[in-house]
């Protein structure tokens, strides 16, 4: 899994943007969820931007990871949002229940088949 | 995997998958990355079935779960033991059977509620297993291993 991440000022907060690429399962997850800690102390960040664009599977070892940075979040006002998935990796975040935690972003192809945008 | 458990892997579900099923056993290591493998393989075995990219991708979270929960559940992360698939397929299903030596579970039911769950995944494993699949069996013994086999109709 290559992670890039970067932080961005928005809505007046501190945004911690990732951005993984492949595939989010049981053996990238540990290091996921620990670059992410990690950088979330380095630079103080209480919201997370997951740029999704570049993964291909998710499983419930990527979910976990997700839920478990909400659960640290949520307590200080922290949110996480989460742009760029594939219709795939969407459906699957849905069905965790992710999205009544967190905001996700519709995928455009599924939107402009129901849309019709 | 005791010699006996080879040669009879097959024998009681045969009559789920019929004599026309395609049918194969895969064994491999409990290293993480083979967890990837193993989804690409049952993927691969419907490959010429007529299934949507839903339904793979239903197929591929299904068998990533079971294969991780071998891992760290049944063989608590330690990756020199081995997991055993075994997939058959034919005209209307899918049947595949995820084989761990590991500790087993004492309490079959309470390791499927949703709620329940000693890791970060959250319990989800059994919950995707059981909403992507048509049908979830497990058993298992505690020291003696566990079993998860799963069916799947194909359109």
């Amino acid at each position: 899994m290559d992670l890039i991440i970067t932080v961005k000022n928005y809505q007046h907060k501190s945004w911690l943007c990732v951005k993984p690429s492949g595939e989010l399962d049981m053996a990238v997850a540990d290091d996921f969820r620990a670059r992410i800690t990690e950088a979330m102390q380095l630079f103080g960040c209480r919201c997370l931007w997951c740029d999704f664009s570049a993964v291909s599977f998710i499983d419930s070892s990527g979910l976990g990871v997700l839920l478990g940075r909400y659960r640290e979040l949520a307590p200080f006002g922290g949110k996480i949002i989460i742009t760029g998935a594939s219709e795939s990796v969407y459906r699957l975040l849905l069905a965790g229940g992710l999205h009544k935690l967190m905001e996700i972003d519709r995928p455009l192809s599924m939107r402009y088949s129901e849309e019709g945008i | 995997m005791a010699e006996h458990t080879k040669n009879t892997l097959w024998a009681g579900r045969d009559i789920l998958v019929g004599k026309d099923a395609n049918k194969m056993i895969f064994r491999f290591l409990s290293r993480s990355e083979n967890v990837a493998l193993a989804r690409l393989l049952a993927a691969a075995a419907v490959a010429e079935k007529d299934t949507t990219v839903a339904e793979l991708d239903e197929i591929k979270v299904a068998v990533s779960e079971a294969v991780s929960n071998a891992i760290i559940h049944g063989y608590g992360n330690d990756p020199q033991q081995y997991v055993e698939m075994s997939i058959g397929v034919s005209r209307q299903e899918l049947l595949i059977s995820i084989h761990d030596d590991g500790v087993g579970i004492a309490d079959i039911e309470q390791a499927m509620r949703p709620s329940y769950s000693t890791d970060g995944r959250m319990g989800l494993g059994f919950a995707f297993m059981q909403s992507f699949m048509d049908d979830v069996d497990v058993s298992s013994l505690p020291q003696a291993g566990t079993t998860v086999t799963m069916r799947k109709k194909l359109a």
